[in-house]
């Protein structure tokens, strides 16, 4: 027991060093279940709060171009608009199709994000007092960004497309395949589509939507293009590299969107596969 | 004593927030990023204890990993430099070398001692946290290429820095 105690005094820098080492693997390893551990993620009040006053100071200088793509989202949504009052001109009928509320839109501000790691998060400056809740999309003007994974009172963070951890339900918008999107972790404007099988045609272009089968995006909002595809052989689906439509380098206003039924659909899936 | 103290804080929350705010958005060519804040390691005194080094590895680590929510990478990274720290300076430096009340700076040190202990350490730690990042030894030339431009990058605001705020 002495000669014991006498080996880990004459190591205990070595001891300590591994303790410490295990610590932060542990860390790493059980990240799925630290995750909703506030405190160790952005969403927290001290570091959200610092990365919110950084971004107030940085905002200003982006006020140009944000100018730009708002007034160009207000452009689309005019069309959009003038469309529905042709269609309230010729039909009296019951409107509830167009008064659709299953998704409501929240808008929030990106006050912290990043592009350069292999798992990327943002940052936004809205929480639960906000109505934002867990598993909310995130949406921005040229596309899908993320999911809220995390809430705190005034912020909320979650994993952008940019993050190898986080996979999105996605199809090919002109013959409605659907397969699952992901990041490689190489470039910030590419991600892979995954599960088109060979008979498929495709032509570099075809346009990538959601494809609403997750119940986090509503069904049909842009996630990117067709950049090139090819078939390994062997291989039982295309590899296909999709150009994302939203530049996550320069973007920092967004949407969030909520389901209402959300829980309903849940609820009732479960029951599928309790049988 | 109280003044050492207090520097050695002020310098903490300059790097961790330098590191957060402005180096974590730094994207040269893509991927490479400077981790300037091992910066506050490398500096500690030469008589600070082992075990408190690896301490102060760990929670400038942890620190730093709460705001780029990465829980665990960064502080393991920095405990392995805390860890190689004394190893590396009894490498360079001859018994009359390291004077008593001297913090290994540039200035006291020399520069060629200085090259060769931000060298090895930063190394160190840049391939230590790279791999750990991505898990796995998939990718190793890119992995590899990856950790030596930005321990290069590192290198060079480390040394900088010793002409620019550590003059003295």
């Amino acid at each position: 027991m002495r000669s014991l105690l006498q080996f880990l005094a004459r190591f205990h820098v070595f001891f300590l060093f591994l303790a410490l080492e295990v610590i932060s693997l542990i860390l790493i390893v059980n990240y799925n279940n630290f995750q909703r551990v506030r405190f160790l993620n952005s969403s927290n009040q001290l570091s959200a709060s610092v990365y919110e006053m950084s971004s107030n100071l940085t905002s200003y200088f982006q006020l140009k171009r944000i100018n730009e793509e708002l007034a160009r989202e207000n452009a689309e949504l005019q069309t959009k608009l003038q469309k529905l009052q042709v269609l309230d001109i010729f039909s009296h009928a019951d409107t509830s199709v167009i008064s659709d509320t299953t998704y409501q839109f929240i808008p929030a501000r990106i006050i912290n994000n990043s592009v350069n790691k292999q798992h990327n998060y943002v940052t936004l400056n809205k929480g639960l007092l906000d109505g934002i809740e867990q598993d909310m999309g995130i949406i921005g003007p040229d596309g899908v960004v993320g999911v809220v994974t995390n809430v705190s009172k005034h912020y909320s963070s979650g994993p952008s497309i940019l993050n190898r951890r986080w996979r999105v339900s996605a199809k090919i918008k002109k013959n409605n395949y659907f397969g699952s999107l992901y990041w490689n972790g190489n470039d910030p404007q590419y991600a892979r589509l995954n599960e088109i099988p060979f008979h498929v045609e495709l032509a570099v272009g075809d346009t990538i939507v959601t494809s609403g089968y997750s119940s986090i995006f509503p069904e049909g909002i842009l996630i990117g293009v067709i950049d090139e595809f090819n078939h390994d052989s062997g291989a039982n689906f295309y590899q296909i590299n999709i150009r994302l439509s939203t530049n996550f380098k320069t973007i920092s206003h967004v949407e969030l969107v909520k389901n209402n039924f959300l829980e309903e659909q849940i609820n009732l899936e479960e029951q599928n596969t309790d049988d | 004593m109280i003044r050492d103290l207090l520097k050695y804080l002020i310098m903490l929350v300059v790097l961790v927030l330098l590191q957060a705010l402005i180096l974590n958005n730094i994207q040269f060519s893509g991927y490479v990023n400077p981790y300037l804040y091992v910066l506050f390691i490398l500096l500690l005194p030469f008589e600070t204890p082992r075990y408190l080094l690896l301490f102060m590895g760990f929670f400038l680590g942890l620190f730093i990993d709460i705001f780029s929510n990465t829980p665990g990478i960064h502080a393991s990274a920095t405990t392995f430099l805390a860890f190689l720290r004394p190893f590396a300076i009894d490498l360079i430096s001859s018994r009359d070398t390291i004077e008593v009340n001297t913090p290994p700076r540039l200035s006291f040190m020399g520069f060629g001692w200085f090259l060769r202990y931000t060298l090895m350490l930063v190394l160190a730690h840049h391939l230590f946290l790279f791999f750990v990042e991505v898990f796995t030894f998939e990718g190793f030339i890119y992995t590899l290429s990856r950790s030596l431009l930005s321990a290069a990058f590192t290198i060079v605001l480390v040394i900088i820095s010793q002409f620019l705020i550590f003059k003295e």
